[in-house]
């Protein structure tokens, strides 16, 4: 029969402000919603102004929760206030960054809270049309929001005069079907319209020229999912539970040869070292850690000695790698990074667009290259030749999918040099032999 | 044939946008559900109730990988191989499932119960191993609760989620 495991095994270190109804019974229902302050979030919103809002969500220091971790209140506030377009808000659900599985709980488990955070942001743009732009994988949450849509019509949060506030405000879901470009804003914003989901040329960025030519803000589930906590506590309350400039809690998503996989939500700022440790259980089977993917396979990984590092944006990006999406990936001491490295670029591959050169050509080279390598038909040039296409591809594409592709390759071929060496040395993958599997 | 209940989904989905164009991808997915692939008739049906021309949705097909235009399996395995996944034994699934089911990537059985393909992350990192039959998700996989559950769907219980 089919399974749901919740993900959320728990931890003593947590700081629940995203999962603080999770374990409630029945906690996705209006009703039980309500009985947890649901919608009083926006109830408070309604009553100050929409710039109020905004600023209240600019003070939170809330950074982009899909990957990017741009400030979401000053991406709200770029949105021309003086126009005669309709406004949208689109909600990114696209979840598929691999090693991220955090939007689909906050879905699952409490689909109010992030239907509560779209319809504060309609009103902080007044805009009065909302799209939640789901994959196509996730059917199911799609349902589980779906329902919670109606509920909230029903209960008079969504459709007319929302509260007696005079704000009208309409949401629906949008199904994907299967695109991890879609991701990718402008990219999301033509699959929205009915294209293929190629990307666009920014600027014009999408506030002020986006869904339809019409000024549009997107924001991911869980930056959304924070806003009614931000109006109920204060956006300087938000920003303290992190670390400057980097509010609040992150969905961390612990996967990969961890003891205990599983999602936690943790201060920004967290240190990786106690989080794979004492959070995440330790490496599993007693192992040792070879290297970490801090926020989904499109960030520089680390080494084992570089663990020493606060999860939050600026101090990721300051050791070269990036916050990412939260999707932390532990690899051990029998991982073989050159397949690692080959995998991850298959991905990459199979998802470019094809739109740009750099992109479409060096991510099917690189696979080529890659998998010829770790399938003992390695050259000694082959190192440089990645590294020289990857650096074609970095910066030289529209959208970050190429960066993405990139970014990772290049740190295994620079920190993890020595294994492909080992590689050529041997004539063969020195880790095939160890079972890395079913555990 | 396209059932009426389906026709009515089509003027629902319809009305929820500004522009019709923005209902070809999810009306596609509605129409495959019912069908099992995206059949000419769906084509024409859509391009016409959305006000393009056929090409222009079929264009769109090619560019999405959950869009068949070709019946698949009545179980539809998609099983997971990337990074996450593959770090805690997806890779060894895949396998098995291809030598239980007799079948390789993008193939169908001679019966047409099962057709197999190996898919990019699901979003169920925190399971792995992780797979996808039609909708539904499985986790936390191994070869014996694979092999229970060949047995079960070929008893034909039906998919958790209805279209």
């Amino acid at each position: 029969m089919p399974e749901y495991k919740n993900p959320m095994l728990g931890s003593p270190l947590e700081v629940k402000v995203l999962t603080q109804r999770f374990g409630i019974p029945d906690a996705h229902r209006l009703r039980v919603y309500l009985q947890h302050r649901g919608y009083e979030g926006l109830t408070k919103a309604l009553r100050m102004l929409p710039d109020e809002v905004i600023s209240e969500v600019k003070k939170s220091a809330l950074r982009g929760r899909g990957g990017a971790g741009f400030n979401a209140g000053m991406k709200w506030s770029f949105v021309p206030k003086q126009t005669q377009k309709a406004k949208y808000v689109v909600c990114n659900a696209d979840e598929s960054e691999p090693g991220t599985c955090k939007d689909r709980v906050l879905m699952e488990y409490d689909p109010h809270q992030l239907i509560e955070g779209i319809i504060i942001a309609g009103y902080a743009i007044q805009a009065h049309q909302g799209y939640i732009y789901i994959r196509g994988e996730y059917r199911y949450l799609m349902e589980v929001l779906d329902r919670a849509i109606d509920e909230a019509y029903s209960g008079g949060y969504l459709g007319k005069n929302i509260l007696g506030s005079g704000f009208d405000f309409e949401l629906t879901t949008h199904t994907g079907a299967g695109a991890y470009e879609c991701g990718e804003e402008t990219a999301l914003l033509n699959s929205l319209e009915g294209y293929r989901g190629y990307p666009r040329v920014k600027p014009p960025f999408p506030a002020v020229v986006g869904l339809y030519g019409c000024p549009t803000i997107i924001n991911n589930v869980e930056t959304l999912s924070n806003v009614p906590h931000i109006m109920l506590n204060g956006g300087a309350w938000y920003a303290k539970l992190g670390t400057p400039n980097n509010g609040g809690t992150r969905l961390f998503a612990l996967s990969g040869h961890i003891a205990r996989p599983g999602i936690y939500e943790l201060p920004m700022g967290f240190p990786l070292r106690r989080m794979i440790a004492e959070v995440g259980g330790g490496v599993w089977k007693g192992r040792k850690l070879k290297a970490v993917i801090p926020g989904g396979s499109s960030c520089p990984v680390l080494t084992a000695d570089e663990v020493d590092v606060p999860m939050d944006f600026d101090s990721l990006a300051k050791i070269g790698s990036m916050l990412g999406s939260g999707g932390v990936v532990i690899l051990d001491e029998h991982t073989c990074m050159v397949k690692a490295a080959w995998r991850i670029m298959k991905f990459y591959a199979h998802e470019s667009c094809g739109w740009c050169i750099p992109c479409r050509e060096g991510t099917a080279w690189l696979k080529a290259l890659l998998e010829r390598f770790h399938g003992n038909g390695g050259l000694p040039e082959d190192v440089d030749t990645a590294l020289d296409v990857s650096y074609n591809i970095l910066g030289k594409t529209l959208c970050p999918l190429g960066d993405a592709a990139a970014m990772p390759t290049i740190s295994i071929l620079k920190k993890f040099r020595h294994e492909f060496e080992e590689h050529l040395r041997l004539g063969a993958c020195p880790f095939e032999r160890r079972a890395v599997s079913v555990g | 044939m396209l059932s009426e209940a389906l026709k009515k989904k089509f003027d629902t989905v319809i009305a929820r946008y500004p522009v019709k164009r923005s209902a070809i991808v999810p009306l596609l997915m509605f129409a495959q559900d019912e069908q099992g692939h995206v059949s000419d008739e769906a084509i024409e049906e859509i391009a016409r109730r959305v006000g393009v021309r056929p090409i222009e949705v079929v264009e769109d097909i090619g560019y999405y990988s959950m869009l068949h235009r070709r019946p698949i399996g009545k179980y539809h395995f998609q099983i997971c191989t990337n990074i996450s996944c593959m770090l805690r034994g997806g890779e060894e699934i895949f396998e098995h499932c291809a030598k239980k089911l007799g079948i390789g990537h993008q193939q169908t059985t001679p019966d047409g119960l099962f057709s197999l393909e190996e898919v990019e992350c699901l979003g169920a990192c925190c399971g792995a191993p992780a797979m996808q039959v039609n909708y539904d998700y499985y986790e936390n996989l191994t070869p014996e609760r694979i092999d229970a559950l060949i047995e079960e769907l070929r008893k034909d219980p039906g998919s958790r989620i209805k279209a």
